[in-house]
Order: structure tokens, then sequence, then C-alpha cells
């Protein structure tokens, strides 16, 4: 690895305090581990892919990323700059300068745009505060903007109701893509749209990253889109990560027995396939008191042989950057 | 030969008479459910799935009437019956399962309460017996502790297991039907898979028949015996579920097998159905796909195409089914 990563996350924490009922003596009686000391990188111009199922902290990860939430402990680096430095400083025109590099895209397009704005304020919001556009520009950039995410001209006088999620979901990233960002992250975007309209956003967010070389962090609980959109993928588990690979290398051999079970529980389009569903016994644990040892241990049948309860296990490299957390396979 | 059928529709028109205009929602739908079998009900949001399933129980919410049609179960006509008819067969002898389990449980009581409510209504039984009943039934539907379990308020647990309550109520009564709709789509893959395979057991130990509605088509394909599509209130394409798959002739249902990433199937680029769901208010003349069909020609404008029976058992609304020669990307795939 001599090329040095775009975004590298190290040891990255959040945890949310729950606090008693009441309106006085507010007491904290616990911690949600949302996040618990996750590491990886990403190169420009490549898609990450963060996968797991709901509460595992793919979403917490984006915010604070984002310092959206800003994390409990933990150093991000976007190129050379520490983002949790430059948020520290209070330099308004450092933050903005920053947060202009990064862009989110979130994950119900009927929630994420302001119903009484029409598209046109919509994408020219972003270049309002950034002014990085003249002004006698700024409708020059609303029409390229438009044309890059395939909506029309006349488009951008209308209200967001008037259009179908698809075209919503357009509108959100033509939005992210107002102010050039290099960091696109897109949370679950095509999760709330139909089958047949989720291909032609999945084929925009490909285009997009050929045309502008943009990085993405792509996170979604859908595993068959994820191997369609990304490089490199990171499977979550309770706010930590069992296993990071690269696409090809994770679908064609999970070493972690979550994400085996994970990959078998997809559901095959085709009634011919060999069914070896993997079915887990249980749910996922609560992420207030996370079970001891491997977060995984209480749904897994190799817990016992590997004594799992006591022995935590560290994230291993089994070859090719393909990194394991797992007892059985170290 | 061919097995008895339980349910039958023919012609089901249900419209939703709002301000903005009639919608028609399911607008001639037929389609039919044999003894002990399930039927996979596929279409998008949109497509009338959903409402198909509420004409069947009489539930259609306001606006909405059934215009016409026919609904056909152990050769009684439903749409002749009286409101108090049908609340003898909803829940006894038609299940339903909801598709969003944190909806469909009432908050403010506690589980047993919503069990031994249905069983109760159908059953001549006392209190302590249904409340036994409510038990063994969690058990059936493989709830950890349901005699404890049984006590809790919905909020108390997970999504997965307010689901498995709906299916347990679903079955109190041991309807011959159950009507799902989506029961899995507010899950989590591995708790989609507990689930899935819960419902194919005891579908199997009851012997009951089902319809599966869902927009996935890689639950259906595991779960159905046959598939009806649905596009935009209309059939599109019944069979069985390996026609559905090796050799449709529907180019919508082509084009949902292509359009969807798949894991056995790796493209570089997803094939895309241009546009959107057409406005169910007026919806395209002809053929309801036609402005987003690849294959179309002027023809399919003119008028709606019939749902005719190509082979046995093998029903296509679509006029050039026999003209062009359209490929199943899994058939692609077994010559590769």
């Amino acid at each position: 690895m001599s090329k040095k990563p775009f975004l590298a996350v190290e040891n990255l924490f959040k945890y949310f305090p729950i606090f008693s009922r009441g309106i006085f003596l507010k007491k904290q009686v616990g911690l949600i581990h949302a996040v618990d000391g996750i590491s990886f990188s990403v190169n420009k111009g490549t898609t990450f892919g963060l996968v797991g199922e709901s509460g595992c902290g793919k979403t917490s990860t984006a915010r604070a990323i984002l310092h959206l939430d800003p994390p409990t402990s933990g150093s991000i680096y976007l190129e050379d700059e520490e983002i949790g430095e430059v948020f520290k400083s209070k330099n308004r025109a450092e933050i903005l300068k920053l947060r202009r590099k990064m862009q989110y895209v979130f994950q119900n397009p009927y929630a994420s745009l302001d119903p009484r704005m029409t598209v046109a304020d919509i994408i020219m919001e972003p270049l309002m505060i950034h002014k990085h556009v003249p002004k006698n520009k700024w409708h020059d950039k609303l029409y390229e903007l438009l044309e890059l995410v395939g909506l029309e001209d006349y488009h951008a006088e209308r209200y967001p109701h008037e259009f179908s999620g698809g075209q919503r979901q357009r509108v959100c990233i033509a939005r992210a893509l107002a102010v050039e960002p290099q960091l696109l992250i897109a949370d679950e975007p095509v999760a709330s749209l139909d089958v047949s309209v989720r291909a032609q956003i999945l084929n925009l967010l490909q285009e997009l990253q050929q045309k502008l070389s943009i990085t993405y962090l792509y996170i979604s609980h859908d595993l068959s889109t994820v191997r369609h959109i990304c490089h490199r993928v990171a499977v979550m588990y309770l706010g930590q990560f069992v296993e990071i690979a690269e696409t090809e290398e994770l679908f064609s051999s999970p070493q972690h027995p979550y994400t085996q079970a994970l990959l078998s529980s997809i559901p095959v389009p085709d009634p011919e396939a060999k069914r070896s569903r993997i079915i887990l016994p249980g749910e996922v644990p609560s992420p207030i008191n996370p079970p001891s040892g491997c977060r995984f241990q209480p749904r897994c049948i190799y817990a016992k042989e590997h004594k799992c309860v006591e022995n935590k296990p560290k994230l291993v490299n089994v070859g090719n950057g393909h990194l394991v957390a797992c007892n059985k396979v170290s | 030969m061919a097995p008895k059928e339980i349910l039958k529709i023919e012609n089901l028109k249900t419209y939703f008479d709002t301000w903005a205009g009639i919608v028609k929602a399911v607008d001639g739908v037929s389609l039919d459910v044999r003894e002990g079998e399930t039927l996979g009900l596929v279409g998008e949001s949109g497509s009338g799935k959903s409402v198909t399933a509420l004409s069947i129980l009489g539930i259609v919410p306001r606006p909405g009437k059934i215009i016409d049609g026919k609904i056909t179960y152990k050769g009684e006509n439903l749409l002749e019956k009286t409101e108090s008819d049908l609340q003898k067969i909803r829940g006894k002898e038609i299940g339903y399962i909801f598709q969003d389990p944190a909806t469909s449980l009432n908050p403010v009581f506690t589980i047993a309460n919503q069990m031994t409510e249905v069983i109760r209504r159908h059953q001549n039984v006392t209190k302590k017996e249904a409340l036994e009943k409510a038990i063994e039934l969690l058990r059936l539907a493989e709830i950890p502790d349901p005699e404890i379990k049984i006590w809790n308020f919905p909020h108390q647990l997970s999504g997965g297991m307010k689901q498995r309550i709906a299916v347990a109520r679903a079955l109190s009564c041991q309807p011959s039907l159950l009507l799902a709709d989506e029961p899995t789509t507010n899950l989590d893959v591995t708790i989609q898979a507990q689930i899935l395979q819960l419902m194919k057991n005891l579908k199997e130990k009851l012997g009951m028949s089902m319809i599966l509605i869902t927009h996935d088509m890689g639950v259906v394909a595991g779960v159905a015996d046959r598939i009806t599509v649905l596009y935009a209130g209309r059939v599109c394409e019944t069979a069985d579920t390996r026609t559905i798959f090796y050799n449709p002739k529907h180019p919508y249902t082509i084009a949902l097998l292509i359009a969807v990433p798949s894991l056995a199937l790796r493209r570089e680029k997803l094939a895309v159905i241009p546009g959107t769901i057409p406005n169910l208010i007026e919806p395209p003349s002809g053929c309801r796909f036609h402005p987003r069909c690849e294959y179309a020609k002027a023809e399919c404008a003119k008028e709606i195409p019939p749902l005719e029976e190509i082979e046995p058992g093998h029903f296509v609304a679509c006029i050039l089914a026999s003209e062009i020669d359209m490929k199943s990307p899994l058939e692609a795939k077994a010559n590769e």
C-alpha cells in the first residue's frame, strides 16, 4: 500500500448515552455501543461498502465521519486533514471547505427534500451557502446538474411531491453534487425505491463515479446491490467489523460465520438454485450490553469449540487484504 | 386432474374514487389458488397486490370499492355475502398477515389479549382454554418462553418476534387460506430467512393454501408453487414458478428478472426498465406496459391484450408473446 488512502478511519467509537426517565435528576443509566472501534480506509475513486443488519451501526459510522454526530473517539483523515481537528477549531471557513468535500445522500428521498422548495431552490441552496460559483452562473450550474443526473430543464420549477421516488433520489444526488464533493456517502440510496427504478439509480451512481471520479461510501443491508456497485466491502455486526475484503473475494469465499449466514439467507431469484440456507438462531443482541468475547458468539455454531465467550477475536489478515475477526479462522 | 381450486378471482375491479379522479387500483384481475399450494403475487408498489388481497376479505379501505368481478371461495361468491357472514370467514377461514408487524398489533393490549380475541371470536372456548391455545400457537411459531412472552406488549418485542406473533395469530383458527402481504419486507435478511422457513413449515403442517404477496423475485422463487405477475392493476402472466423464471413470455416479467441485481448473475451494468410506473387515474391505453416496453408496436397501444393460455397452465397478457423470442436471463446463464 504505497498510495495514501483518500479516507482513513482509525479506531472510531460512537457511544450514545441513555438517560433515566423523568424531568429532574436525569441520570445516565447506560451507553449504546453503536460503533465500537472500527478502522478502514478507502482509496480515491473507489466505492467502499458497509453492510449489516439494522442497528449494527452503519448509519452511525457515516454520521460520525461527517461530524453530524461527532464521534466519541477516534480519528478520521480525509486526505491529510484530520476532520475532528477542523471541527474543533471552530473556524467557519475551514469547516465549510471541509463540508464541500463530503456530501450525504439520505435513505429516504421522501423525507430529505423540503416540500415547500422547488427543485431549483433545493439544488441552488448549497451554491448560496458555499459561494464557490459566481451568482450569475448559478442557473447554468443548475441545468448542468439536472442534466448530469438525467432530469430535464423543466423539472427545475417543480416541487418534490410532483416527482416519483426515483426522480426524487436524482434530485438528492444533484443537490449533493452541487458543491463538487470528492466523497459521497450514500446511505441506503435505493432501499425505498421500486425494483425497476433501483437499477436506474445504481447505474447513475456508477456513471457519475466514472465521470467525476468521486469516492463513495455505500451503506446498505442489501448484499446484492453491494456486490454490484462496491469495490471493497466491510461486514458490520453490532458496531464492529467482522470481515473486510475485496467484493469478489468476500462473495466467493466468505470466512466469517456471520458473513456466510448473511450470504446464504439472501433469496436467490432462481427456483432451481440450491438452497443451503444457514438459518441463524435468535436475533441481534442489544448494543447496550453487548455479549462478551466475540459479539457474534451467542448465535454462532462454532462458539463452543473455540471458547469465543472468553476470547475476543481481532481482525486478522488472511491474505489479499482480506481481514477476518473470528477465532475459528485465526 | 388438476387439484381443486380453493379461491378463484374473476375480472376483479376495485376502484378508488378520489378528488383527483378514479384510481383504477385493480382493473380486471383474474387468478386462482389451488388447494395446498402457494401462489406468489408479484409486482411493484402500486400494482394492485395488496388491494387484491384486501378485496378478497372485503376490507378495502374507503373510498375504495369493488366495482365488478367475482371472488369464489370454496364455491361461494364472497362479494354476495353480508357483512356478518364475511366476519365469520375473516380470521377463521382466511387468515391475513399484514406487511408491517409494528402497526398491525395494537400497542395498548398485551399479546395474550390480541391472540385470545381471535380465538374466542371464532371458537366456542373459555378464556382459559383460549389462553392455553394461544400459548400453544406461540410455541408452534417458535417463540422462546411463550408463557412469559404472551404477557408482553408489542413494543417489548423485536420486529421478528412481532411478525412471528402475527403469523401465530393468523393461524389461530386453522384457516384454509392464508394471505401474507409482504410478510418479510421490513425484516433483516437473516430474520427474513427464519420467518420464510417458519411459514413454509407451518403451511405444510397445517395443509393450508397461501397467497404470498411480495415484490421480491428471490422470495417467491424459494416459496411459491405458482406465480402471478401484476403490473398497474392487471395480470401480466401466470404460470408455475419454474416457467416464470425459465420461460417467461411477458416483457415485464423478463424486465423484472433482469433489472434486479442478483448474486447469481453478475453484470457490469444493470439493464434498466425506462420510465416509471404509470399513473392509475389515466393508465396508458391498450397494454399498460407498452410505454416502457422495448418490444412495443403500434397495436399495443390500441387494445388491452387478453390473458391467453399459450400452453397448459401458462397465461400471458401480451399480443406479441408468440411472435418475439424472449430469453430469460436464467436460461442464458444455463447455456453458458
